[in-house]
């Protein structure tokens, strides 16, 4: 017996409420937006910069228990590596220790070190602190600005592609869902206040791809639909193809939450917030193309009478099959 | 029906094998990196017995290229280097010279001749013939220097002018000092990034360091000495007028003009006018090229402000040699032909193809305001504890075999083809990431992850068409057939709109942007085609020997 997600023929109606989900979509974002704006992002080391402290002892380091020790005094993000060189003794063990600098405050403040000084005194006896310096972070504000102009831009292309394999009406729809997963996204990391460091970048970008690929693929059966029933009105396609569509798009999604989680459960502390990241915008991802890419082509309509040229809508690409 | 040519099950499958072979080296991972790191040594000379037991762990003729793994995972080098501030004062004030002159030309009657004395590097010395014009002169300096905003000073000025006798000393002021040094600092840093970005996704870690240091952490031990080539070279490029050449490094140059030497011809030196007429600053493309006789050599194109100045220089110099100087040594000093419009051009030089390659990759990313000290250069170890890299690697296994026995659930032995592509998949993806010398760091492996999501999904999105077919008994052949066919304008156009991006990702981001986008490029491709021709095969081979009258997908 296989393992079935979702019954056979299944026949929801998703479209009864629309105007209700596209609203309630709409105010999610609002919210999102101004936790955005009100509260801000916490920004981890990697973008704050912040100081390093650099340590020698006799005992070899463990990078564990240095984490361990510093962890109780909650300083937010900290990284510790080990330094080796080929002119250091058998007893020099050298360690790299990097505090973000404080919420409101430019660099950390001496207390702070001081007592970070005093925990990892408890846990190395002998442990000797060699210089504190700062250090600025490691997000340049070039590598931010490349990184918007090229999102940005990488959705244009994809209104672009959209529009001429489909109508612009499913361009709209789709990049709509798009801004709506990232926004929303976004909005989850400001109000839990989840460390916003560099690799939450990259899961941006991986849910950008995520959403675009749901998005399409449940745009693809409605264009078939579209062609095989001339005469359902736009509601009960839409319908049609997203209860086809439901199989796969639960599969799919299961299948990566389930990688995910197993990554969020077991993958430790470190990749945490990268991790729930991608789940936040894999199931963000799968209700905004149904909810939102598709509620937004409801309510822009598409052209349906294929008999008579429009010239206003579709183009030479719009018919051909891939 | 269901038929594949033989050539293309032969492709399919030499693909396969050539993607794994690729990858292989990884799961050998230590022994393959000690044999890389000693055929580096011997080739640098250090061929100790030691190093050749080492090269002989991995045999030649098998691939050697490894994944990278990220500083997070694995550690790699550390360089601290220190941005040589000072530099910076002399270019601006060399700069300030002709500013000055054209400032006081105008009041000759008053203050004389003016004459650029011998001066310290960060000062510019003014001796004027007349002394009692001082007062006017002071005033016309002074007149040249803009206010700069400061959160002290207010009302602060870059450059502080006062007179000695007949001399006029302008230098700049403390506060402009400091402005200068936090802008050179923050222009190295982004331009070390840029250049590390121009030669591959080594996903390195770039950070200012107290005052005037910037620390770079990349992956990979080896990879320290290679760095260093690309960071520590300044790369200003400038063309400057030539005065005459000589023999004799020691010659009073003159005022105003500096000698320098050439870096094809031992013991030839340049007398050159010191202020040049175009600069790199001024590039905005540089490649790798061959002059008209099959040499390496450098094109390159100016922006237009550029290509004025060097079309206007060239048209009243014709006859006449100009310099191209890179980093105080003169490449060549052709004699110009022609008027050159358009502002582009090529160097020509004693190159390899490798220094002319390196070159460009350091023209196009753009000089370092001022030269680089390195003060260490140490390794460091990963910065994730062993308790993360063995929790991440645990997870990853779990995540993986959680996806494989789904499937396997879902779609029976049809799953059990999706997942053989799967592992064909994952495999091929460390065989393309081993050949462009990838980086993989513990997020870009959750990456990967995901693209094992969309791998299954195209996978999914076959199978689940197939069923839907079989719902309306045409037998499986045709339901195969029909499903692959109809699947494929979804998993086409999903798959190509998640490749723009990649690739605009790729073409407009920077340094880990970058790094993610061939992750995610590379990963549509493979598991497109894993999903498109690896599964295909599989049930078109399965099909061929059971000619099953029923299938449950």
């Amino acid at each position: 017996m296989r393992l079935r997600l979702v019954k056979q023929n299944t026949n929801f109606d998703f479209f009864s409420r629309w105007k209700l989900w596209l609203g309630i979509s709409g105010l999610m974002m609002v919210i999102a937006f101004a936790s955005f704006m009100i509260q801000g992002l916490n920004f981890g080391i990697d973008f704050r910069g912040g100081t390093t402290i650099r340590t020698e002892s006799t005992q070899p380091v463990d990078i564990g228990v240095y984490r361990g020790a510093i962890d109780t005094l909650e300083l937010g993000d900290i990284s510790i590596t080990e330094v080796f060189d080929p002119t250091f003794g058998p007893d020099q063990n050298v360690a790299m220790i990097r505090i973000q600098a404080q919420e409101g405050q430019e660099a950390v403040t001496p207390e702070v070190i001081r007592n970070v000084e005093a925990a990892l005194n408890t846990v190395v006896s002998d442990i000797r602190f060699v210089s504190v310096e700062s250090v600025g972070p490691k997000v340049s504000g070039e590598l931010i600005q490349t990184a918007v102009i090229a999102v940005v831009l990488a959705i244009a292309a994809v209104l672009v592609y959209i529009w001429l394999r489909f109508e612009w009406q499913f361009a709209v729809g789709a990049v709509l869902a798009l801004v709506h997963d990232v926004i929303l996204t976004i909005g989850v990391f400001s109000e839990l206040q989840i460390r916003f460091d560099l690799a939450i970048i990259a899961a941006l970008l991986t849910i950008v791809g995520y959403s675009l690929n749901d998005t399409v693929v449940v745009f693809d059966r409605v264009r078939e639909n579209l062609r095989k029933y001339k005469k359902k009105p736009l509601n009960e396609v839409l319908n049609i193809s997203i209860n086809e569509t439901l199989s796969r798009t639960f599969m799919t999604s299961v299948t990566t939450l389930l990688a995910l989680i197993a990554l969020f459960v077991l993958g430790g502390d470190v990749i945490r917030g990268f991790v729930f990241a991608m789940i936040w915008g894999v199931i963000v991802g799968t209700y905004s193309s149904i909810f939102v890419a598709s509620a937004v082509l409801l309510y822009l309509g598409v052209k349906r009478d294929w008999s008579k040229p429009d010239a206003n809508a579709g183009n030479q690409y719009a018919n051909i099959d891939a | 029906m269901l038929q594949i040519d033989l050539w293309k099950r032969i492709l399919i499958l030499l693909t396969c094998l050539g993607g794994l072979w690729m990858a292989m080296p990884n799961l050998f991972y230590t022994s393959v990196e000690q044999h890389n790191d000693a055929a580096q040594a011997i080739e640098l000379g250090a061929d100790t017995p030691e190093n050749q037991a080492q090269l002989a762990q991995w045999p030649e003729w098998m691939p050697s290229g490894l994944v990278n793994l990220g500083l997070d995972l694995r550690g790699g080098a550390h360089l601290l280097a220190e941005v040589k501030v000072r530099d910076v004062y002399e270019a601006r004030m060399q700069a300030y010279w002709p500013e000055i002159r054209d400032a006081l030309r105008p009041e000759r009657a008053t203050i004389g001749t003016v004459r650029l004395q011998p001066s310290p590097a960060d000062e510019v010395h003014v001796r004027i013939s007349q002394p009692e014009g001082m007062a006017r002169a002071l005033e016309v300096v002074r007149g040249l220097a803009t206010p700069i905003p400061t959160l002290t000073g207010v009302g602060a000025n870059d450059i502080e002018v006062r007179a000695e006798g007949d001399v006029i000393i302008v230098t700049l002021s403390d506060a402009e000092k400091l402005a200068s040094d936090e802008r050179t600092v923050q222009q190295s840093l982004e331009i070390i990034r840029r250049r590390i970005d121009e030669v591959g996704t080594r996903e390195p870690t770039i950070q200012r360091q107290g005052t005037d240091r910037i620390l770079i952490q990349v992956p990979g031990i080896g990879s320290a000495a290679e760095l260093k080539e690309i960071i520590g070279t300044t790369a200003q490029l400038t063309f400057n007028p030539v005065v005459s050449r000589g023999s004799d490094g020691d010659a009073v140059p003159g005022i105003g003009n500096v000698i320098l030497p050439s870096i094809d011809e031992p013991g030839a030196f340049y007398t050159l006018e010191s202020a040049p007429v175009v600069t790199g600053e001024e590039l905005v493309d540089a490649q790798p090229a061959f002059d008209q006789n099959g040499r390496p050599a450098v094109n390159f194109r100016f922006n237009t402000t550029g290509a004025r100045k060097f079309g206007d220089y060239t048209a009243e110099n014709i006859g006449s040699p100009f310099a191209i100087v890179l980093d105080n040594e003169v490449i060549s000093a052709p004699t110009i032909q022609s008027h050159i419009p358009g502002g582009s051009g090529i160097i020509t030089g004693q190159f390899t193809v490798e220094e002319s390659t390196n070159l460009a990759v350091l023209l196009r990313a753009g000089a370092l305001p001022a030269g680089l000290e390195f003060l260490e250069e140490r390794t460091i170890g990963p910065e994730l504890g062993q308790d993360s890299i063995d929790a991440g690697k645990i997870a990853t296994i779990i995540a993986f075999v959680a996806v494989l026995v789904f499937m396997f659930l879902s779609y029976g032995l049809f799953g059990l083809f999706a997942n053989v592509a799967l592992i064909i998949n994952i495999g091929l993806i460390f065989g393309l990431l081993s050949m462009i010398g990838g980086t993989l760091t513990l997020p870009g492996i959750a990456g990967i992850v995901l693209t094992v999501g969309m791998a299954v999904d195209a996978n999914v999105l076959i199978f689940e068409r197939i069923r839907e077919e079989l719902k309306t008994s045409k037998g499986p052949a045709r339901a195969i057939e029909l499903g692959y066919e109809k699947a494929l304008s979804a998993i086409l156009d999903a798959n190509i709109t998640t490749f723009i991006t990649a690739v605009i990702l790729f073409a407009m981001g920077s340094g880990p942007v970058r790094g993610f986008a061939i992750t995610l490029g590379l990963g549509i491709l493979t598991s497109v085609f894993t999903a498109i021709f690896v599964t295909r095969l599989l049930v078109v081979i399965w099909f061929e020997r059971k000619r099953p009258k029923t299938i449950e997908v």
